[in-house]
């Protein structure tokens, strides 16, 4: 376990986390995280095999709708704006991330949750669930089908409503990879209102979280389509670094 | 010799709160959803086949007025007996589970006490979980760990890097009930000691 190696171009540890692209823990604006932000700064250390090693999925986990929310539910077809949304999942050294799990989940396209939590007037779909998962291919790249979300209005401010929105989970190949975020469509007026997206603080990560319509990857009189490329962290590639021998 | 990194370099996508509505992504079985075959991701850390030493471990996620979560996720990833992660893990050693809280704002999963894993500079450390926390509230995953009780405090070097000594206590768990207790306090008097590795 104590042997050292000196591998050029082996992968060293994980490239230290950009804080600044993250929304800080507190932000009053959005009001649950006053009690739920640390107050204390976090404990940094370098990555060893606990942080660099992950859980790996196969594509076998995977059923023949997962990754179509617009039937998986009940099989029959879900109403509202049929949407593809594919795009490349990368890490911070601009390569490709093969075999990364996403899981997605969404309100309908009134902009209601099927969760006993949701009070929304807006109504139930009974053939739309609203989760769903993929995973990337060889090149990183992915693809669902679903029905575009709507805006809903949700108790923080006295009148805030978040901008239609898809919740993306991510697994990549190291725990310390580990994302969940959010994704947002192009042109929506709700961003800039939004509590949740104003808890980031650059307004070019947020355009990172902006998917883009695809018009070439439309399918003509059937769905529309989107594009969100994601980054997720990456690894040094630091020639000569000492490592201990990986287990 | 490979270089360094010939790719452009990019930024991390920021992260967003995980929401109310964790479970229908992550949990879809938990909340009346039927996905997936009926399993949850996750939903056993020990699989068919293994064998070896069971432990249960239960905790709650607590904010900072002392109220009890109930919509939190707990994310674990551990090594195994050997302290080997998957995929070279025992056979049945799936290394990772993640759990909903309950009414009572209980997370649980069954697991096995974990060998010595190396920290970064290779010196073995006291056996410990990997957890992270996802909740609506909470704007980026928190990532802590879960040491097995009876660590020597003074000789794990993760843990000897926590300047206010009394505060390494907010990691390890306790026995109860036959199985292990941890709970995770977000902010105040006896905050955990969360990680940025």
């Amino acid at each position: 376990m104590r042997e050292m190696t000196k591998t050029p171009g082996a992968k060293g540890g994980l490239i230290q986390r950009a804080r600044g692209v993250h929304p800080p823990a507190h932000d009053p604006a959005y009001r649950t995280t006053v009690t739920r932000s640390p107050r204390l700064a976090p404990l940094s250390f370098p990555s060893g095999p606990a942080e660099e090693t992950g859980p790996v999925f196969g594509h076998d986990l995977l059923g023949e709708r997962d990754a179509d929310l617009i039937t998986n539910f009940t099989g029959e077809e879900a109403i509202g704006p049929r949407i593809v949304v594919t795009g490349t999942v990368r890490d911070e050294t601009g390569r490709p991330v093969p075999g990364a799990l996403l899981e997605v989940w969404q309100a309908n396209a009134g902009g209601r949750y099927r969760h006993a939590r949701d009070g929304y007037l807006a109504p139930l779909d009974p053939n739309f669930g609203g989760c769903g998962r993929c995973m990337t291919g060889e090149d990183g790249t992915y693809a669902f089908r679903t029905i575009q979300p709507g805006p809903y209005p949700w108790p923080n401010g006295m009148n805030d409503w978040r901008p239609a929105h898809i919740h993306f989970s991510l697994f990549g190949h190291s725990f310390g990879q580990r994302l969940i975020t959010q994704m947002y469509f192009e042109g929506d007026p709700h961003i800039p209102l939004c509590p949740i997206v104003g808890t980031i603080p650059d307004p070019d990560a947020v355009d990172r979280l902006t998917a883009r319509l695809d018009w070439q990857a439309t399918i003509p009189m059937d769905t529309r389509a989107y594009r969100f490329d994601i980054v997720l962290r990456g690894r040094r590639q630091t020639p000569f670094e000492n490592r201990p021998e990986a287990l | 010799m490979t270089p360094p990194n010939t790719h452009p370099y990019l930024l991390e996508s920021a992260s967003q709160t995980a929401g109310p509505y964790v479970h229908i992504g992550c949990l879809p079985n938990d909340v009346g959803l039927p996905m997936y075959g009926g399993a949850n991701l996750g939903a056993r850390m020990l699989g068919d086949g293994f064998e070896g030493d069971r432990v249960t471990v239960r905790g709650r996620v607590i904010d900072g007025t002392g109220m009890v979560l109930r919509d939190a996720m707990v994310e674990a990833w551990q090594a195994d007996a050997e302290g080997r992660f998957p995929p070279d893990a025992a056979p049945g050693f799936h290394g990772f589970a993640r759990s909903g809280c309950d009414a009572d704002g209980v997370w649980t999963f069954e697991t096995t006490r974990p060998g010595a894993v190396p920290f970064a500079d290779g010196r073995p450390q006291h056996p410990h979980v990997t957890l992270m926390v996802f909740a609506r509230g909470i704007n980026l995953g928190l990532h802590t760990r879960m040491y097995w009780p009876g660590a020597d405090l003074d000789g794990d070097p993760m843990l000897a890097r926590i300047e206010q000594r009394e505060r390494r206590e907010t990691l390890v768990a306790r026995e109860e009930d036959g199985g292990l207790r941890f709970d995770i306090r977000l902010q105040g008097p006896g905050e955990t000691v969360f990680l940025d590795v």
